[in-house]
Formats: C-alpha cells, structure tokens, sequence
C-alpha cells in the first residue's frame, strides 16, 4: 500500500508530462483528417439555430 | 456556406426564456454608463483631487473600485449571463434548465450581489483584495447564486437537443466553473461576528498575495478573456453569417488557453518575497499564453474572411471585429510586461492602467457593444437598431475615446517608471516622488478626455437602445420566438 502511495506520489510530480500528453491528445483528435467532416457540421451550429 | 443540415430543418425551435436576456441587456446598458461614469469622476479626480470634496464616501480609495466592479463584474457580468442564456438556449435547442424561474433568480440575485457589494465600498466596507473586495456575506451570497448559474448553464447543457456542444458554450462553461473555483478559494475567511461585516483571510503574508494574484489573474483569464471569446464565437459568425474560419483551431486554442491560464498569477509579484521560481513559472506561462490568445483572434478575424464589406454597412460588426483586434493587441502587450526586466520597469506604473483599458475597453466594452448591437433589435423584434448612424458614430467617439486613454498611459507609464530609476552621477535618485506625479498631470488630463469620449459613446448607445425599444409600434413579428407573452 504504501509502495503504492509512493509511485502515485512520484507520478504527480510529473504534472507538466501528463498535461502535455492529454493537449497532444486533443490536438491529435482535432486535426485528426477523419474528424474534417463533422467540424464542419458543428461549425455551422450557431448559423441554424433559428427555428 | 452549408444552408441544411439534419439537425437544423422542419423542427420547432423550443420556447426560449428569453425575458431574462432582454432585461439582461437592459441592465447591462444602465451598468455600462455607471462605470464609464465612475470612470470619468475618479479621472478627473486624479487630475484635481479637491473633487473629493473632504467627503469620505467620495475618495478616491472607495470610489475606484466601485468603478473597477462596476466595468468588470456589473457591466462585463451582467452581459455575460445575458448572452450566456441566450447562446446556450440556442445552441444546444434546449430551453433554460429550471426555466423562467431558474434565469430570473440568476440574474436579479446578481444585480443584488452587484448592489450590496457596491454600497459598501462607499460606506468602507471592503476586504481590500483586487476584484475581490466584498465581505464575506456578499461573497456567501454570490456563492449561492453562482452555483445557480452553473446548474441552469450545466442542466440546459445535458438536456441538449444539439447532440455537439458548440465551442461558445465551452468557453462560458469554463468561465463558469473556473470563476466559482476562484471566488471560493481566495474569499475563505472568517467573520469577527456574524452580525459585523468585517472578516479577516484565512491566508496571510506571501501565500495571500499568491492565492489573491492566482485569483486576480485568472479573473482576466476567464472572466474577461474566456467568456467574452464565447461570445465572440457565437455573435461574430452570426453577425457576419459565416460559421467561425477554423473549427479546429478553436478547440486547440480553447484548450491551450485553459491548460496555461491557471499558472500565469505569480508574473503579478515580481521582485516580491514570492520565491524566484514561481516568479519565473508565471512569466513562463504568461509568455506562452500568446499562443493561443492570437489563436482566437486569429479565428475571430478570419471569420470575417471574404466577407470584409459587411464591415462598411454594419457597424455594429465594426465594434466586434475591432474588439477582436484589441484582444490580440492588449493579450500581445500582456505577456511582454510579464518579462520580468520589462515588468521592472512597467509595474505599479501607469502603463499597467494602460494596459488593462486597452483590454477593457477596447475587447471586453466593445465585444459587448457588437454583441448588444446585433441582439436587442432581434430581442425585441425589430429589423434593426433605430438608428445605424449613431452607432457609427458611437463606434468613432468611442475608439478616438480608447485611442487617447491608452497612448496617454503608455507614456505616462513608461515615464513614470523611468523617472523612478533614473539616478544622478553621484549615485542619488534624481527625481522626487512629487516631480514624477507632477509630470504626470498632462497625461492625467488626456486620459480624462478620453474616458468623456468613451462615456459619450456610452450615452449616444443608450439612447439608440432606448429609442429601438421603445420607439418602433410594438407587434411587429419576432422572428424568434417568445418564451413568455409579454
């Protein structure tokens, strides 16, 4: 247990790692070429709001 | 520009709340002229401090952050919630969560946040922290309606017909949450009685100053730069009818914006007693926040692509497309006056004052002049503001206004800040701390008549707003629907 609490501690300390890591992860998700498509659709949700 | 889609064809809209938005605008006017106002008056106070005419309700002590809560948290806040209802409603074809009962209980509960905290400046009451400076009971009170706020913005969100949230509610969300995170953290202090209104922080010396810059900075971040960029994302490409230019670049951006903001606090306390590391973790950050601050001006401008005419028949897209330029000018200046050799120059001087109204005024005043320019005649289902000119007109006082109150700071700032450096051959300061004020005063006056333009601005959008409501014969048909009948 306490050999657990230990890597959990030493694991937080690499903050900026996990940070960056989970930013890629959405950069990747967003400029993926796949995903074009429906960014498209959500741009326009603003333009068909009206009834 | 894609007409269909599934989602969008042959549904009713729901029936919107949408009297809560219009009385929202409407506040946000009234709160809008109170602040230039005070404005004006601790201005020209600075330029002749006998206006304070030995009254104690009347120094410049209580009156400026009256003013400061007034711009930001009456003006800016009401605005926000406003807008925030109505792009959320509209985004995600739901009505409000919690309804009528819920929007009303939001806003009216912050406008008597807005009151009580404002009448005890004057009466003396504060806690004396930056943007933070209600006592305990208003903060307890702007709890409860805070996290009011968060469940008809989170309910409305998860009751959603739209099945992707659109990136305006990302940033008002963030918005949102960080504000309630922020407020709680840095007001956790204890009353010396629960019928008096003074209470005392709960953190003391360097961690107060810390957790109170941590606060202040993330208030700019997420209180006047994230959800104003919600509303830039839902009210340019509608104004300009033309989706937003990248859809991929605002979620890069959002998420850039949200994952470096929170550490950027501590370039507030350079050459403070705050350990030189955190120093440099905040001017750090604070550098690399241009990244995605031009990110959104970038996605702002280019929305505008291929479309730059309408800028020449619709002023009201003027003032929005000019706040996004502002942003990426005040958010360019920011990170430079983070460096902490600049900063030794630039802080506590008035090129800081400078700085913030370039942000101030010219992208959080002026979004929210775009924005209300474009909503209160469909609010109110008219076809148009009542007069186009005086807008135009607003447009030039105002940013003339802008264009004298920031060059006037810059350079009584940086001379200012030179003057306190300056040494004489024998190793003396050269200039008394009088001589620098002394100095000072042109400047003092230019920057009054800025601020006069810019409440003349003010005044002139009121009284097109006022006549828009009020003047054209009313059952004329909206071209939204109305929630309740009026």
């Amino acid at each position: 247990m306490t050999e657990l609490k230990e890597i959990g501690e030493f694991l937080a300390t690499l903050w900026t790692v996990w940070a960056v890591l989970i930013f890629l992860g959405i950069a990747f998700w967003a400029l993926r070429p796949k995903n074009r498509k429906r960014f498209e659709h959500d741009a326009n949700i603003p333009l068909n709001d009206e009834r | 520009m894609s007409s269909t889609t599934v989602s969008a064809t042959a549904r009713p809209a729901p029936r919107y709340v949408e009297d809560v938005v219009r009385v929202a605008m409407i506040l946000t006017m009234f709160w809008g002229v109170v602040a230039f106002l005070a404005g004006v008056v601790i201005a020209a106070q600075l330029v002749w401090p006998q206006l304070s005419f030995d009254s104690q309700y009347l120094t410049f002590g209580r009156l400026r952050p009256l003013h400061t809560s007034a711009a930001i948290f009456a003006f800016g806040g009401t605005a926000l919630i406003g807008t925030a209802f109505h792009v959320v409603q509209r985004t995600c074809r739901a009505r409000l969560f919690g309804g009528a009962p819920m929007g009303w209980f939001v806003l009216l509960g912050y406008q008597f946040f807005i009151v009580i905290a404002a009448s005890g400046y004057l009466l003396g009451i504060t806690e004396s922290k930056e943007y933070a400076e209600p006592e305990w009971y208003a903060d307890l009170w702007l709890t409860i309606v805070w996290v009011a706020y968060l469940l008809a913005y989170l309910g409305t969100i998860l009751k959603r017909e739209e099945p992707h949230i659109y990136v305006a509610n990302w940033f008002y969300l963030a918005f949102i949450i960080t504000i309630a995170m922020l407020h709680i953290v840095n007001n956790v202090s204890i009353p010396v009685s629960f019928t008096g209104t003074k209470s005392y922080s709960l953190y003391a010396g360097v961690q107060d100053a810390m957790i109170q810059w941590w606060y202040g900075h993330n208030a700019v971040g997420f209180f006047l730069t994230a959800a104003f960029l919600g509303m830039m994302y839902y009210f340019i490409p509608k104004a300009a009818n033309r989706p937003v230019y990248s859809y991929r670049l605002s979620i890069i951006h959002f998420w850039a914006l949200v994952f470096l903001y929170i550490w950027a606090g501590p370039h507030h306390l350079h050459y403070t007693s705050l350990p030189d590391w955190a120093q440099t973790l905040g001017m750090i950050f604070s550098v690399m926040l241009w990244m995605p601050s031009w990110g959104g001006m970038i996605n702002g401008l280019m929305t505008l692509s291929g479309a730059w005419d309408k800028l020449r028949t619709d002023p009201g897209l003027r003032f929005s497309v000019t706040a996004v330029g502002f942003y990426g000018m005040s958010t360019f200046e920011g990170p430079v006056m983070s460096i902490r050799a600049v900063n030794s120059l630039s802080h506590y001087t008035d090129w800081t004052i400078g700085h913030v109204h370039s942000g101030a005024l010219g992208w959080v005043a002026f979004i929210v002049f775009g924005t209300m320019y474009y909503l209160v005649p469909r609010l109110w289902g008219r076809t148009s503001m009542w007069s186009t000119r005086l807008i135009g007109w607003h447009y030039w006082i105002a940013t003339l206004g802008i264009v004298l109150y920031i060059s006037s700071m810059w350079v009584s700032g940086i001379m200012q800040g030179l003057m306190w450096r300056a040494y004489d051959e024998l190793g003396f300061l050269q200039y008394s701390f009088v001589e620098t004020v002394a100095a000072m005063h042109p400047f003092y006056m230019i920057r009054l008549l800025g601020g006069v333009f810019f409440l003349t601005g003010g005044l002139i959008m009121a009284f097109n707003m006022w006549r828009t409501v009020r003047g054209q014969p009313a059952g004329m048909v909206a071209d939204t629907p109305v929630a309740v009948a009026a």
